[in-house]
């Protein structure tokens, strides 16, 4: 278990990487208004299951400014695309988006479109907002309430420990996605997109917060017992007074505990999203754009469709990467590492 | 088998059957009091009220809460767990049918995962620079950052466009596949730490030093001194599965737990959901038991705790 300050060694390559990609994927999600092309609701007319526009720079006459070849719809029964090698279509930069066509009746699909004629690059982009960010506050949410239930334990200790203990225990054998899924569909199934963001977040980390507090527990207890705490103490602090200088120690395991819980709950979101749980329509996260891909003609016909269970696992690869020790830690669908590297 | 071992045994099976039985009572609790009943969608197809109220009394839901709670309670004591309303069948053979199915698929993930990732968490432990070892460490972080939704499609989309594995309804490969690769990096993982730990060990430097070969040190020392901590783990890694297992199965369409309880929660099916929730808990807490089991057997310090 860690503690306390971790700065440790100098970053690994692996780590350096993994942050990289993380700091370009929230910066993506915050401006992905500015970024996708298109609207998440916008359906554009015959370009149901489009395959992806190729962006090319060079065709037979040579190099030329970055331009796409205009797609149309050669047979409407069998969704068949053609292009028109003859024309191309350059992109312009900074028109509503950082990326877009020149052409208003030649949409630029980067990751194709969906069953509605939508693009599935934008979605995927906005998408990123909904997923990433109620799975960061769902964490968050997890990590205070943890940290509060666990102080609160340590600090009472005997038999209200005992008791409070239990019970983060009966809740964490459950597992998150099954409680997700219990709550979730007991409530309301039609909610406005800002409600479900915060009940999904708030469900999320009803879920998530026993490992937490089992953690923040041990932690605090051991700390309690050490000198500056005992200082504190004598100086007159109250309980909760020393509590609060306890609670830094807990950073180090904080952190570590958010990197095991954004797969998690990305996880739980994915599921719960995917049955129809999740954002109404047309608000994209990427467990509801994944509803239509899970047919196995359209994931032979439209791979593309797959593109937001790529985003899912570039963000958990570059989170594995980003939290990697030079031992390795692993990370399986919960948070099977700090439970073997805690033996209790 | 020592009288410790057989306390420390009872104890986690009367408190597995406790957890259970929270369970499933809240499970039922929490659909009986949640808005909406079985009749909800009658309600809304605009059914005349006679019929409406006919349904209500014939599932029962017309009698105040209490005395729903007392006859649930008494049936599940006599081990009837009620009738479902959606399914109009008796909730315990349905409800075992799918729990099968999901230890089935369950049992085979962690059977593959098991003969996949340990072997290879040895050599890599071990023999971090032997080739299997170079090629496993890349390939376990890959597969690690696989999240059950996305290895299912993955698998889906790889058996749809190869025909390498079966897709038709009931076909085990895809789902317990999906399953089993992360479990396998993770277990790879683990097993690989585990290895690394003990090899410095001052026992296997005596060992190593009285001439016993390379091969024997790693395969049987090592990999005997290392179980420990791996077979720590396997109740989680139980639980794990069951989570990662609802995504796949609802994607796959393999018939489990999952789907069911999903589609009961949806009907608002309050003895399914509980007999779910039920069957939930008994498979996730006997998985429990036994891990703790075999780890009170090989750890004597383990049957202290809990």
């Amino acid at each position: 278990m860690m503690r306390g300050h971790d700065t440790g060694p100098a970053m690994t390559p692996a780590q350096r990487v993994g942050r990289a990609i993380l700091v370009a994927v929230a910066l993506g999600a915050l401006l992905a208004p500015w970024i996708a092309p298109h609207r998440a609701g916008d359906q554009l007319t015959d370009r149901a299951y489009a395959p992806p526009t190729r962006v090319r720079v060079h065709d037979a006459a040579g190099f030329h400014a970055p331009f796409f070849y205009p797609q149309t719809l050669t047979d409407r029964l069998r969704r068949q695309f053609g292009v028109d090698t003859a024309t191309r279509v350059p992109l312009v930069i900074g028109r509503g988006a950082l990326l877009q066509s020149s052409a208003g009746d030649q949409p630029l699909l980067l990751l194709g479109a969906d069953s509605l004629g939508r693009d599935v690059f934008s979605r995927v982009a906005l998408g990123a907002r909904w997923s990433l960010g109620v799975t960061l506050l769902g964490a968050l949410g997890a990590l205070l309430i943890g940290a509060m239930f666990g102080a609160f334990a340590a600090v009472a200790g005997g038999r209200a420990d005992a008791w409070l203990m239990r019970f983060a225990d009966f809740v964490l054998v459950l597992p998150a996605v099954y409680l997700v899924l219990v709550l979730r569909a007991l409530l309301p199934a039609v909610l406005s997109t800002a409600d479900v963001f915060l009940l999904m977040a708030l469900l999320f980390a009803l879920a998530a917060w026993p490992h937490v507090a089992r953690g923040v527990r041990a932690i605090v207890a051991v700390e309690l017992r050490r000198d500056y705490a005992e200082a504190a103490r004598a100086a007159g602090a109250g309980r909760w007074r020393v509590v609060a200088h306890v609670l830094p120690a807990t950073r180090g395991f904080l952190a570590a505990e958010m990197i095991l819980l954004v797969p998690a709950l990305l996880s739980a979101e994915a599921a719960v999203s995917y049955l129809g749980l999740g954002f109404p329509e047309p608000t994209p996260s990427w467990g509801t754009m994944l509803q239509e891909a899970a047919n196995v003609r359209v994931l032979t016909e439209a791979p593309w469709m797959l593109a937001p269970a790529a985003a899912l696992f570039i963000v958990v690869f570059a989170l594995q990467l980003a939290g990697a020790r030079a031992s390795t830690r692993a990370v399986f669908f919960d948070s099977l590492a700090s439970h073997a590297s805690d033996p209790s | 088998m020592n009288l410790a071992l057989v306390r420390f045994a009872l104890r986690r099976i009367v408190s597995a059957a406790a957890f259970a039985l929270i369970v499933a009572a809240s499970a039922f609790t929490l659909t009986r009091l949640a808005p909406g009943d079985a009749t909800t969608e009658l309600v809304a197809s605009g059914a005349r009220p006679e019929v409406i109220a006919r349904e209500r009394a014939r599932l029962g839901l017309d009698r105040p809460f209490s005395q729903q709670a007392l006859a649930w309670a008494r049936g599940m004591l006599r081990g009837d767990l009620g009738e479902s309303s959606m399914f109009g069948r008796p909730v315990r053979a349905l409800v075992l049918e799918r729990a099968a199915a999901t230890a089935r698929l369950a049992g085979l993930a962690l059977l593959v995962a098991t003969l996949i990732g340990l072997p290879l968490g040895v050599i890599s432990g071990a023999t971090p620079r032997h080739w299997v070892a170079r090629l496993t460490a890349p390939l376990s972080l890959a597969l690690v950052s696989i999240l059950p939704v996305v290895g299912a499609l993955a698998l889906l989309l790889l058996a749809a466009s190869t025909g390498w594995l079966s897709i038709e309804p009931g076909a085990i490969a895809v789902p317990a596949l999906a399953l089993a690769l992360p479990l396998a990096a993770s277990l790879e993982r683990l097993q690989a730490q585990a290895v690394r730990d003990v090899v410095s060990a001052p026992d296997l430097v005596a060992a190593a030093a009285r001439g016993i070969p390379p091969h024997r040190l790693i395969w049987v020392h090592a990999s005997r001194q290392s179980l420990r901590p791996v077979l720590g783990v396997y109740g989680v890694v139980i639980g794990s599965l069951f989570g990662g297992s609802f995504a796949v199965e609802v994607i796959t369409a393999w018939p489990g737990l999952g789907r069911l309880m999903y589609d009961a929660l949806r009907g608002r099916d309050v003895f399914l959901v509980s007999g779910c929730a039920l069957a939930g808990a008994v498979c996730l807490t006997a998985g429990n038991v036994i891990a703790d089991l075999l780890r009170a057997i090989v750890d004597p310090r383990a049957r202290e705790t809990s």
